[in-house]
Parts: C-alpha cells; sequence; structure tokens
C-alpha cells in the first residue's frame, strides 16, 4: 500500500477512535457546541459594534464559538491525544514500524482539521437556524475557508509542539488549559471587546494567534469584506511556521522517564 | 557457516555515569532462538532497544539483517517485528482493526485472521483493546508484532507479570512462532523460560556477558560439581574420609567433579560395611543453579 493509501487509513482508524473516546468527544466536540448555545442564548440579547458595523451579540458569539470550535478540535485535540499516546506507548510502538512518522503525524492533523470543519459547519448552520444569521457567499466564503484552512494548520501545529513540552498524560489537561483559556478569554472569544478593554489586552491579543482568528472569522462569516484582514491570515501563518519549528525539535515519541 | 541475522562486537552504552552496557560481543544465527537472560536493570532492555534502533550506541558495532540499526532505516523496520515491555495500543479499536491497521504498514502483511489465530484471540477479535484482559494484551502485542510477517522478531521480558498458567500459553504461543521459522531475540529473567524457548542463552549482569551457550551446558553446567546427599543410618558414626558435618537435619553433603567415582566409592563402602544409606541422592546442578550463581544470586530473585 501507497503511503498516501496509509494516510488514508490512519485518518480512518484516528476518527474511528476518538469517537469510541467519550472523553475526546465530549471535551472536543460536545463542548464547543454547548457554550455556543449557552453564550447565544444567555448573552446574545446585546449589541457589538466591529468597526462601523452594528451586529448583533448572537452573532457574533456564532463567529466567536466556531472559532473556540477550530482551536478545540486542533490544539487541544491534538495536544492531548498525542500526549496520552506518548504515555500509553503508542508512539513509541509506531516508531517501530516502518510507518513513516509524517504519515501518523498528518494524519492526526487531518482528522483534527476534519473535526473543525464540521464544528464550523454545526456553528454556522445553527447560526441559520437560530438567529438568522447568513451563510457566507462569494468573497466572504473564500476569505471564510482561507480561514478555517489557515487557522487548523496554524493551531494542529501549535497542539503538536505544546504536546512535546507537557512531560506526561496527568499534566496535559492542566497545562494545555493554563495556555489556553487565557488567550481566549483575553482574544475576545467569550467577552466581545468594547472601547474600555485595556490596551495591554489589545497587545496580547495581537502577539498570538487566538485574536487573529477569532477576527478573521468573524469578519469573514459577517461577510464584512471589507473589515476583513489578510493581515490574520499572515500572523496564524507565521505561528503556524513557528509551530512546526518548535515541534521539530521537541517533539518525543517516548514516554519521560 | 550459517547466516548471522543479529552481529554485536565490542557494544558500550552509558547513561549520564551509570554503564548500562560494557562491551558485549554476541551474534544470532538465521532460525535461532537465542535468550538474553539476566536480573532487572542488569542491561538486557538497553542492549535490546539498540538493536531494535530506539537508542544510539556509545562505542562497538552492531548489525541487525546488515543493517546499521542507528540509522533507523524503514528497509529493515519492514523486517522486524518488535515486542516492547510496556508498550500499547490504540484502547479504541478492537483487536481485529488493530492488526489491519499495523499490517498496512508493511509490504507484505500476513492475514489478520491468522495473526489473531495465532495468538489465540480469535473469539475477542471484535473486542476493543481496553476490555482485554493483561494478558491477552500482551497476546495482541505479540500479534502486532507479527502483523507484518517479521523475519527477526524482539521480545523484550514478553512474560514478566504473568501468572503461571497464562505464562505456560504464551510459551506454547512462542514455541509455535519459531516453528515458523523466525529468528528471535528473546530477553528473560526467568531461567525456566530461557530454558524451555532457546536454543542458546547468553546470561548478562551488570552490563557484561558472564556466560554463554546452550542451556544444557551454560556456565560449564555440563561439567559442573555435582551435588550427593546421604543419611548414614543408625549406629554408623562417620563417613570415610569426608570430614565433613552434618547438615542439621543429620544428611551429608558433599560435591564433587567426579560423580560417578564419589558415587562408586560412597556405595561401595557402605555396602562392605554392610548397610545402604537413606535418602541417598545425585543432583546435577539445575539452570537456576547456574543462573544465580552467576548472578550473583540476590539480584535474581524478581
Amino acid at each position: 500500500m501507497s503511503d498516501l493509501g496509509v494516510l488514508a487509513r490512519q485518518v480512518v482508524y484516528t476518527n474511528r477512535a476518538f469517537w469510541r473516546n467519550p472523553a475526546s468527544a465530549f471535551f472536543t466536540f460536545v463542548f464547543p457546541l454547548l457554550f455556543l448555545v449557552i453564550f447565544t442564548t444567555l448573552l446574545g440579547n446585546g449589541e457589538v459594534t466591529i468597526g462601523t458595523e452594528v451586529i448583533k451579540t448572537s452573532t457574533y458569539y456564532v463567529a466567536a464559538q466556531g472559532a473556540f470550535g477550530l482551536i478545540s478540535a486542533c490544539f487541544t485535540n491534538i495536544a492531548l491525544l498525542i500526549v496520552f499516546a506518548r504515555d500509553g506507548g503508542v508512539l513509541k510502538r509506531i516508531r517501530g514500524t516502518p510507518l513513516p512518522p509524517w504519515v501518523f503525524l498528518t494524519a492526526r492533523v487531518i482528522h483534527a482539521t476534519l473535526i473543525a470543519i464540521i464544528l464550523v459547519a454545526i456553528t454556522v448552520a445553527f447560526g441559520a437556524v437560530f438567529y438568522d444569521a447568513s451563510v457566507p457567499t462569494g468573497a466572504a466564503l473564500g476569505q471564510f475557508v482561507t480561514t478555517l484552512l489557515v487557522g487548523a494548520a496554524c493551531f494542529s501545529a501549535l497542539g503538536l509542539a505544546v504536546s512535546g513540552l507537557i512531560p506526561n498524560a496527568d499534566a496535559g489537561p492542566p497545562i494545555v488549559n493554563a495556555i489556553i483559556l487565557p488567550l481566549l478569554f483575553l482574544s475576545g472569544v467569550f467577552i466581545p471587546f468594547d472601547n474600555s478593554t485595556p490596551s495591554w489586552v489589545e497587545v496580547v491579543g495581537n502577539i498570538f494567534p487566538v485574536r487573529h482568528l477569532v477576527d478573521a472569522m468573524r469578519d469573514s462569516y459577517l461577510g464584512l469584506t471589507e473589515s476583513f484582514a489578510w493581515s490574520d491570515i499572515g500572523v496564524m501563518a507565521i505561528w503556524a511556521v513557528v509551530g512546526v519549528a518548535v515541534a521539530s525539535r521537541t517533539f518525543r515519541w517516548e514516554p519521560g522517564r | 557457516m550459517a547466516e548471522r541475522v543479529i552481529e554485536i562486537v565490542g557494544l558500550r552504552k552509558s547513561y549520564d555515569d551509570v554503564e548500562a552496557v560494557r562491551g558485549i560481543d554476541l551474534h544470532v544465527e538465521r532460525g535461532e532462538v537465542f535468550a538474553l537472560l539476566g536480573p532487572n536493570g542488569a542491561g538486557k532492555t538497553t542492549a535490546t532497544e539498540i538493536l531494535e534502533g530506539f537508542r544510539p550506541r556509545d562505542e562497538g558495532e552492531v548489525s541487525v539483517l546488515g543493517h546499521d540499526p542507528a540509522h533507523r532505516e524503514r528497509e529493515l523496520k519492514r523486517r522486524i517485528g518488535i515486542v516492547l515491555q510496556s508498550t500499547g495500543v490504540d484502547p479504541f479499536l478492537t483487536v481485529r482493526e488493530t492488526i489491519d491497521q499495523y499490517g498496512a504498514f508493511y509490504p507484505n502483511p500476513r492475514p489478520t485472521d491468522e495473526v489473531i489465530q495465532l495468538v489465540g484471540l480469535t473469539e475477542k477479535r471484535d473486542s476493543r483493546v481496553k476490555k482485554l484482559s493483561g494478558g491477552q494484551q500482551r497476546r495482541l502485542d505479540v500479534a502486532v508484532a507479527l502483523a507484518g510477517d517479521p523475519e527477526l522478531l524482539f521480545l523484550d521480558e514478553p512474560t514478566t507479570g504473568f501468572d503461571p498458567s497464562a505464562r505456560r500459553n504464551a510459551w506454547h504461543l512462542l514455541r509455535n512462532l519459531t516453528s515458523l521459522g523466525k529468528t528471535i531475540w528473546l530477553t528473560t529473567h526467568f531461567m525456566d523460560e530461557a530454558q524451555y524457548l532457546a536454543q542458546r542463552v547468553a546470561v548478562i549482569k551488570g552490563g557484561e556477558i558472564v556466560a554463554e551457550g546452550p542451556p544444557d551446558s551454560l556456565g560449564g553446567r555440563a561439567a559442573m560439581k555435582t551435588r550427593i546427599r546421604f543419611r548414614l543410618p543408625t549406629g554408623v558414626a562417620d563417613a570415610p574420609g569426608l570430614g565433613e558435618t552434618p547438615l542439621p537435619d543429620g544428611s551429608f553433603e558433599l560435591s564433587t567433579d567426579d560423580a560417578t567415582r564419589t558415587t562408586h566409592k560412597l556405595t561401595g563402602w557402605a555396602l562392605q560395611r554392610g548397610f545402604s544409606f537413606d535418602g541417598f541422592e545425585v543432583a546435577r546442578p539445575s539452570l537456576e543453579d547456574v543462573y544465580l550463581e552467576l548472578t550473583g544470586g540476590e539480584e535474581g530473585a524478581a
């Protein structure tokens, strides 16, 4: 079987194991959808100003939770599953077979990207059904899909990079959450920003990729093609390269001693 | 000369300031079952993982199927199967899916059903891995290593942690593998395991090979002193020229290089005096005795 054939099979097996694992299916998949419902229902009654546009908070949350779903599927999911597989000796076992490492890792990334696409699609459908938000078309759709794919690459690469920095499976969830939760809050995923937002929060948001994903996804989702910034895509692309570079140095196939 | 599948010359490996392997020379021929026997921490796993390509070596030459395992070539990995001491497979896949998955990594995989049957997991083929017992998971480990139909199989302590009946079952499985013509490199700290499975054994202690050979003659076992034990009947006070003090239960024990001659001397003397020994026993040293002597005893009990 060719490497690409094996890659396709690996995606299938990764997918089966993902859905049969209650922890990953729940925390990666159900969680973002739960947040989507909670935030739009409880906090979605106001209005948010983006540039010159005034939009309903519920619509804002649909876009923001789409970004959260992508981060959950790519960053959190990949980092934790890799650490668990490493601690369980699965990675070492794979390393002893002729399977090229890139096939194994690419299968994980492709699978995470597919999960992210499904999550974002459900989120968009949810917005269309309950909040009359229109599905992006034309130029906005192109921007939206680009955001989704570059975002998935960026957060998958960062998930791989972080997995190498986590010493063992017990330390996995606390470390991943300690990294991502503050960034989610500081990037407007849960609380929309307004004029009173301190400037240091803006600075943090500009440095890390989360805010750029949220902004790009929101603008393309809402069809604000004018305010959509390709620089957001650029920053995520840079983080993707950083993630790959770090991962290539820190990635470990064996459990820590 | 038979083909050497594994050839090790002057292998050394240190971790920090601990020298785990101190210059060992070994070879394994095609079709042979070779056991590296030694107590915990003797360097078995280090040596094995160097052969498997998991660890770099510090010094020495190593050849596995004509390749240097340190290069981690795909060509080599296609021809070997590895059962590590502690590894896992995805707990959420079934037995069948797992073997299908791993088989696909190799150019000529052995049919999945055949592999499952070989390790005796046919009834569990559709069970998820996490539902298997410890012994069944270990058998699955072996099955995964067989999925690619390797020429050479590495088994690092395949039965550690098994209860006696599970070990017997595992031994039957491993015997079956040898009948497939596989070359097997086995590590164990059970001497009975080495004796049952291996044609040749090397004993490693403190990173050095202290004995090597077929289990029957290991460590000069064939030539080692034989133990003779007997009890004198009541009324007979001394044995001839023994100079031995009796053991607490009143019996005498002596060891000899020449069991035939000593036995003849003793029994001749007794018959001349018109009595027989009670509980007369002549015993060859067991492999366990040899092993304990070679490895210093105290560590080998695990």
